[in-house]
């Protein structure tokens, strides 16, 4: 049986796309979710193992399933404590993150959230350092720290990802380890056009970074599930902390997001005006144009 | 010590975060993971509170919980004023239990869409919206009419009551839910009074009063054809 999925945009289509938090689904149980407009259940093995497949009536929601003998699956895989699909074919391998490998790490679902907005204007924020002092203040910012100094922008070709660097912003609390205002070092990774991952210095370990990572599950082209990975240093403090610190900056980007119009990202470079620091932002929607991405966006006029 | 009970997103606990910072009170903040962590439904959180609801006070032994019924208890506590429960006021208690009533409806629909856009909770999200905006036409037309009269804040007084700060938090997060204030004039001019009580504190999802301009969220440099947000109207 072939299934003629909704979303017709074949970069999008092909990608794997996360649905939720491993540890939040309970084992052998029926989960439903949306992705691209289809309803998607997935469960998760007792083993680890996890499936994914197209919902349907002999499988509903709560019900009680082995995960390993569902028939007619989707692709799926467990990564970075998510389970990962794609509605469309044999996907490339998903981007490496090594760091969640590293054994002292905290690694951590800070929540997953629904959020009125497409997934491109939710990684373009993610990646603008320009709103820290204004939109978490006192946290990831603070007047009359409000520059954003020069870094570096590069696409690569080789791993075909958008790579920002040099970052640097001063930052009065930048996690839950951290005991005074400090300079931090940031580096952004954009290694699928729904994905962001980023690096910034650890307060506990001067050579270290920690990683925190936002992955987009598109529900539609303007709605989103934003699943907050972290993956962080810190020996002090209880899990809950650290995802309520998380959460705490999650819940104000959320109204800034939701606000954003057009909702879906322009791609057209004069649809809207950049500054100096969008360096990154004109970056990434011109990566998404090269790979012909139109779902979430408004493509260019041809 | 006051200790509350708290989770940064819930609108509930702010009421109560809210009047503590209007007060001036300290207090110490026990965070609980109400998402994705359930710690409301655990059996020590069970144990303070059986109904599985934040926020919940405990006062030197007295464990207390209900946002509506924790701000009456700190009002009559604290408020050396005696301005924001005052007790002495027959007609204006009526009003103020009146208002906290219409306060736990926001609750039960504006709060409600919030939480099935935001964390997937499985309700009826429609009728919510539709609920809250029945409330909201209500409220609005009883600010509305206040104002005529030279009235700033929801019940008769000259001053806010716990009923201001009851009703705001879900009013002033409603586009969470999908519920846009766009509508409600009356109700966006009190928000922004609310704003500009002393010792106003802000939660993740609302913003101070007063900002309009300054703050630049990369969306505002980029968009050419501008929209107003929402929470600057």
């Amino acid at each position: 049986m072939t299934t003629q999925p909704k979303c017709t945009d074949p970069v999008i289509l092909n990608l794997w796309h996360p649905l939720a938090a491993v540890s939040e689904t309970s084992v052998g149980t029926v989960m439903d979710t949306v992705l691209l407009e289809e309803r998607v259940s997935y469960a998760v093995g007792s083993d680890g193992t996890v499936a994914a497949w197209r919902s349907r009536a002999d499988l509903p929601a709560g019900s009680r399933v082995d995960a390993g003998s569902i028939a007619e699956q989707l692709p799926s895989k467990s990564a970075y404590g998510y389970v990962w699909t794609t509605l469309g074919d044999a996907p490339a391998e998903l981007f490496p993150i090594p760091e969640f490998e590293e054994p002292d790490r905290r690694r951590l679902n800070a929540a997953t959230m629904g959020v009125n907005v497409s997934a491109p204007r939710a990684i373009e924020n993610f990646l603008d350092m320009g709103h820290f002092p204004y939109v978490h203040t006192d946290i990831l910012g603070a007047e009359p720290h409000t520059e954003v100094k020069e870094y570096d922008v590069e696409i690569s070709a080789e791993r075909d990802e958008i790579l920002a660097t040099r970052c640097r912003f001063y930052q009065p609390m930048a996690s839950t380890a951290s005991t005074e205002g400090a300079d931090v070092d940031y580096i952004y990774r954009v290694p699928h056009p729904y994905c962001s991952v980023l690096y910034k210095s650890s307060p506990v370990d001067d050579k270290r970074l920690d990683v925190i990572a936002i992955f987009l599950q598109p529900m539609d082209q303007e709605h989103v599930r934003a699943h907050m990975m972290l993956c962080v240093l810190d020996e002090d403090n209880e899990d809950k902390i650290i995802k309520r610190f998380q959460q705490t900056i999650f819940g104000q980007d959320k109204p800034i997001l939701e606000n954003q119009f057009p909702k879906r990202l322009p791609l057209d470079p004069r649809a809207e005006t950049p500054i100096r620091a969008d360096k990154s932002a004109i970056a990434y929607r011109r990566w998404l144009s090269q790979k012909g991405v139109t779902y979430g966006v408004i493509p260019a006029a041809a | 010590m006051i200790t509350l009970y708290d989770y940064e997103l819930s609108g509930n606990c702010y009421k109560i975060r809210l009047l503590l910072g209007m007060l001036g009170l300290d207090y110490k903040t026990v965070p609980v993971d109400f998402y994705p962590g359930r710690e409301h439904k655990s059996d020590w959180f069970l144990r303070l509170n059986p109904l599985g609801q934040l926020p919940v006070i405990e006062d030197d032994g007295f464990v207390l919980r209900d946002a509506q019924a924790i701000l009456v208890y700190l009002a009559s506590n604290y408020d050396q004023a005696g301005t924001w429960y005052p007790r002495d006021n027959p007609r204006l208690l009526g009003e103020i239990s009146q208002w906290l009533a219409f306060a736990d409806g926001i609750t039960g629909t504006a709060s409600a869409a919030r939480l099935h856009d935001a964390l997937f909770y499985d309700l009826d999200a429609e009728a919510a919206r539709a609920g809250a905006h029945r409330l909201f036409r209500i409220l609005d037309e009883h600010l509305w009419f206040g104002e005529q009269e030279g009235r700033s804040w929801i019940c008769s007084a000259s001053h806010p009551t716990i009923a201001d700060i009851a009703c705001f938090p879900y009013v002033i997060l409603s586009e969470e839910g999908g519920i846009s204030r766009q509508d409600y004039p009356a109700i966006r001019r009190w928000c922004d009074r609310v704003k500009r009580i002393p010792g106003f504190l802000v939660m993740s999802g609302v913003f101070p009063a007063g900002r309009h301009g300054r703050h630049k969220a990369s969306h505002e440099r980029w968009t050419t054809h501008l929209h107003t947000p929402g929470w600057q109207k």
